[in-house]
């Protein structure tokens, strides 16, 4: 088992898609730092437009995600609908 | 160009991905391919498809812009409140002004050789998805160059130190350190660059660089170093991509690549490695509140996720790169070490260094069970003491470098923190020396271009870091104080303790004006 | 193994004795001291006599530190190039076998730092 994480700003922009996150990965570990959010997951994570789209109650790009990203680990994959990150090994 | 508008359809990520990387890409007919990529070839790395490397975040330069502009909007806006609001009042202590003043003449000049190194790989590669990614990197960092610098303007109006870090990098000694680091790498070729840069240093080593420093910069009250620092993080999650990237598309493109590659990769985790011991320092010893120390930083983001990346890429063949036994051990020492070295240099310094409070001293017992205590605790109690009969430690002589990293021989021998670690080669009928292993194995592979290093310690002894027209046979000739001239180091204004400094008086002084109607 | 490189890749040393004015350089280490974080890059002329490199520039370098008044230099051990070795105190750098950028290190039996840390 390997750790995949997403690093994010603690905003309000950010609070519904950690929210999201925490609904699509239930096994995800989230841990609060200062003015930081870090989600840990095994193996891999998914962050989801719809899920995201549903909280936030308007349409969301995906890319969107950049101006608050902070950092992330594994293999990323990008599509209309879904980021997901992950290892292979 | 097939751009499906008439249906009124949004093409999909990958779709417009396609169209506004390939699409734009043309094919050479007046000049030869290989004299347009002049030098793709020549270190040795064979490939086959350029058309098989591909952004996962898919982001094209139309999207890049639309939320590059975002964030900078954001950012000058807090930039602009935190000075309006007199904001460098509210951070935890001055002291921690040190730590900021290390990352503008130590970090910020390096986004900027970024900025170039990224320009020049992008140019070299004929494949049209590197270049467009190569192109983004580099105008980030030349962002962050500015940002940083704008963002620490603001402290330049009030504290020392802040005054000239474009120059200092070509000539202060300890930065030497993180200069020659990226003067080496900007001048090996296209692909050692991005194996060096873009995935050694940003996705093996960056997250130890921004995340526990910028977090450490909102815990200790610098909503200004924060917002850069998280501003400039957000774009390193695109770099890191694009290096994990970079790696498995050269490997995957031929066998003979890989043995290249690991050599590089041995290489460019020492080299960094070494760098990063000055933030070591900064989170051990520079933060008035700490948020995790050096150790505990290590081990999350370089032994647990680059233990993740290593596992992932041994089906490559791949292996974790070398030295690690000798890093691990060393994360009980470095940072300490580290200390020492600025501590007893102070005087020839940019920045003010201290004794650490007794209530640190504590903090740094129960981080560093294994090590403190024994080793480092009865020195800095030592110097304390000297320190408060008026007898302040400054080391006055120069230290012996390391050949490879600059670094003065501080560090300690594999498993014995009671030795200096001493490694000597004989080229061409001179001696040559060494910190470690791995930075003596470095030298050893490529010593045409290491004997070329620019070590202050004998700049100094040659007589090169003086200003222009000093007569060192003068009467009266005081090297310490020419060196710092040629520094653009203000004696007692820039260097010496944070006891008794201009900067710790100002801030007393206008804190208090802030707080209260004296 | 060579540079990689696009053209012939060959350069002088930067640190080679020319470029030190007549002078050359010695390190020097203080085993089991390390409250001087690394050892010392001193320069002098080649015909200076190893004794006055032991009088001339130690002190200056290292009383700092409340051993260097105990040592007793008829027990100090020494090393070049990290082998054990017995210098000619009379006899000139050159003459010592000591050229530029020569290592020395020296060992005060007894004398282990501050509080015994090797500091």
């Amino acid at each position: 088992m390997s750790t995949v994480f997403i690093a994010l700003q603690a905003n309000e922009e950010t609070r519904p898609i950690i929210e999201a996150i925490t609904t699509d990965n239930p096994g995800a570990v989230v841990n609060q730092q200062p003015a930081m959010v870090k989600i840990d997951a095994e193996d891999s994570l998914v962050v989801r437009r719809a899920t995201i789209e549903e909280l936030i109650g308007r349409d969301f790009d995906l890319q969107e995600l950049h101006i608050n990203l902070i950092s992330l680990s594994g293999h990323i994959d990008e599509t209309d609908d879904e980021l997901t990150l992950h290892w292979n090994a | 160009m097939d751009m499906k508008t008439s249906s009124g359809k949004k093409l999909g990520l990958k779709e417009k991905y396609r169209h506004m990387t390939r699409g734009l890409d043309w094919e050479t007919s007046y000049q030869k391919r290989e004299d347009v990529h002049p030098l793709v070839e020549y270190e040795g790395i064979k490939i086959h498809d350029w058309d098989k490397w591909e952004d996962p975040f898919r982001l094209t330069m139309d999207a890049y812009w639309k939320y590059q502009s975002e964030k900078e909007r954001k950012l000058y806006a807090i930039i602009e409140a935190y000075a309006q609001n007199n904001g460098h009042l509210n951070v935890t202590d001055a002291r921690y002004l040190n730590a900021i003043k290390l990352f503008l003449t130590g970090i910020s000049p390096l986004e900027y050789m970024a900025h170039r190194g990224f320009a020049m790989a992008g140019r070299a590669f004929p494949g049209a998805g590197p270049r467009v990614a190569c192109l983004m990197q580099s105008l980030d960092e030349l962002r962050h160059a500015q940002t940083q610098i704008h963002s620490l303007s603001n402290y330049n109006k009030y504290y020392n130190g802040f005054h000239d870090p474009a120059h200092m990098l070509q000539r202060v000694w300890y930065l030497s350190v993180p200069r020659s680091f990226f003067d080496d790498a900007v001048t090996a070729g296209p692909f050692e660059f991005m194996v060096a840069i873009g995935f050694s240093f940003e996705y093996v080593l960056t997250n130890l660089l921004f995340v526990p420093f910028v977090s450490g910069a909102a815990y200790n009250g610098d909503m200004g170093t924060m917002t850069f620092g998280f501003s400039a993080q957000s774009d390193e999650a695109r770099h890191m991509t694009l290096g994990l990237e970079i790696i498995k598309f050269i490997l995957e493109q031929d066998p003979d690549n890989i043995p290249i590659v690991q050599r590089w990769i041995d290489k460019w985790t020492w080299r960094g490695y070494r760098v990063l011991t000055l933030v070591g320092m900064m989170m051990d010893y520079m933060l008035p509140k700490r948020i995790m120390s050096w150790k505990e930083a290590w081990e999350v983001y370089f032994e647990q996720n680059g233990g993740a990346l290593f596992k992932d890429l041994a089906r490559y063949g791949i292996r974790p790169p070398k030295w690690l036994d000798q890093i691990s051990f060393d994360k009980d020492h470095i940072s300490h070490q580290a200390w020492a070295t600025f501590y007893q240099y102070g005087a020839i310094a940019d920045f003010h260094t201290w004794s650490p409070t007794e209530d640190e001293l504590d903090w740094l017992s129960a981080k560093y069970p294994n090590s403190f205590d024994k080793y480092y605790r009865p020195r800095l109690k030592f110097w304390r003491e000297q320190a408060e009969q008026g007898n302040r430690f400054y080391n006055k002589t120069l230290p012996q470098l390391c050949q490879t990293c600059q670094i003065p021989m501080v560090f300690t021998e594999p498993g014995d923190p009671t030795k200096i670690c001493y490694r000597e080669v004989d080229y061409q009928g001179e001696k040559f020396h060494f910190c470690s292993d791995g930075c003596k194995e470095i030298f050893e592979n490529e010593p045409e271009k290491y004997k070329q290093s620019w070590l202050p310690a004998h700049q100094i002894y040659q007589g090169n870091c003086f200003p222009e027209g000093t007569d060192p046979t003068a009467e009266g000739f005081d090297p310490v104080s020419k060196v710092l001239e040629y520094y653009n180091i203000g004696f007692g204004q820039d260097n010496l303790d944070f006891e008794g400094s201009q900067d710790q008086k100002n801030f007393a002084k206008w804190r208090g004006m802030a707080t209260s109607n004296e | 193994m060579s540079v990689a490189a696009i053209k012939e890749y060959t350069f002088d040393s930067a640190d080679r004795l020319e470029n030190f004015h007549g002078m050359q350089v010695l390190y020097v280490g203080w085993e089991d001291h390390l409250m001087f974080c690394a050892p010392f890059a001193l320069l002098f002329p080649p015909e200076t006599p190893f004794q006055a490199v032991i009088d001339g520039a130690l002190p200056g370098a290292y009383s700092y530190h409340p051993d260097f008044a105990k040592i007793d230099w008829s027990q100090v051990e020494w090393f070049k190039s990290g082998e054990p070795w017995q210098p000619k105190f009379d006899q000139s750098l050159t003459a010592n076998g000591l050229g530029h950028k020569a290592v020395v290190r020296f060992r005060t039996p007894g004398l282990t730092g501050i509080e015994g840390s090797c500091s």
